[in-house]
């Protein structure tokens, strides 16, 4: 695998558990445990995209993520043309 | 609003051509009981829902299912991309073929389009959590029939994944329908 997608597993991984305690947490909104350990994903994912979109571009549009020049939303691979 | 994130959920891992299993997938992006059908399902459904618990689950959820959709599509565009006009007749994929080449498109596995007729609405939380939590399993049994039709270990992977997550969201759903009752029966009080 190269340092590119073991990076953006490290991001799926963190996202994951995001999205997980998300849920968990829309029918446990008074599970202080499930929140802190979400918070602390919050602060996993930040860390780990923004060390990405520096080496690789932006992983969001609209303004969620800045870019390098040239406009660098346009590099492949698109998700769909991921060789793993 | 909605942002795109230039990701796959789930890494998927497709080793060589497999159009066979290509035409079952298909199922889960624009069949009955497919992603496609999930994502709009449970965002259309948001409007009329009463409690935030469920608001927001539908919300989650919906999206999440449009991730899904998008694993199932990868999937779908790598295992036929490069196939050639003999091997995909060869695959009974001929007729797909001479309607749009290898353009993908939400239909079931026979070819049939997606339809809206897959998903319902009737404003009724108790009968739209129950029609959530049944799509939930139908998903469930379609992923474990189609992880009985591939060796492949990449695809098996990426479809337990997907398989798993109906089974949480199947959890979540029933918890959002018992806090619905509790808020329905709560109301008569005053």
């Amino acid at each position: 695998m190269n340092e590119r997608a073991e990076l953006l597993l490290q991001i799926q991984e963190a996202e994951f558990a995001a999205v997980e305690l998300q849920l968990y947490l829309d029918t446990h909104m008074y599970d202080q445990k499930a929140l802190m350990e979400f918070n602390h994903y919050s602060n996993l994912i930040a860390t780990l995209k923004h060390e990405y979109e520096m080496k690789y571009g932006p992983l969001l549009n609209f303004g969620f993520s800045p870019s390098q020049y040239p406009w660098r939303w346009l590099e492949s691979p698109w998700p769909w043309e991921e060789q793993y | 609003m909605w942002i795109y994130e230039k990701k796959l959920q789930y890494p998927v891992r497709i080793g060589k051509c497999d159009l066979k299993m290509a035409r079952y997938l298909l199922t889960q992006y624009g069949g009955p009981d497919g992603e496609l059908s999930a994502a709009i399902r449970y965002l259309n459904q948001r409007y009329t829902i009463p409690t935030n618990e469920a608001k927001a689950l539908l919300t989650d959820i919906g999206t999440e299912e449009l991730a899904h959709v998008e694993i199932i599509t990868t999937m779908i565009y790598q295992l036929t991309k490069d196939a050639t006009v003999e091997q995909l007749e060869a695959a009974n994929l001929g007729s797909f073929y001479a309607i749009r080449d290898g353009a993908l498109f939400p239909s079931d596995a026979n070819g049939v389009p997606w339809t809206a007729g897959y998903i319902q609405a009737h404003a009724d939380p108790i009968t739209d959590l129950h029609e959530d939590m049944a799509a939930e399993q139908k998903a469930r049994s379609t992923y474990e029939n189609l992880i009985k039709l591939t060796d492949d270990p990449g695809i098996k992977d990426a479809l337990s994944f997907l398989r798993e997550r109906e089974v949480v969201h199947f959890q979540r759903f029933g918890e959002a329908l018992r806090i619905v009752q509790e808020y329905q029966q709560a109301k008569k009080v005053y």
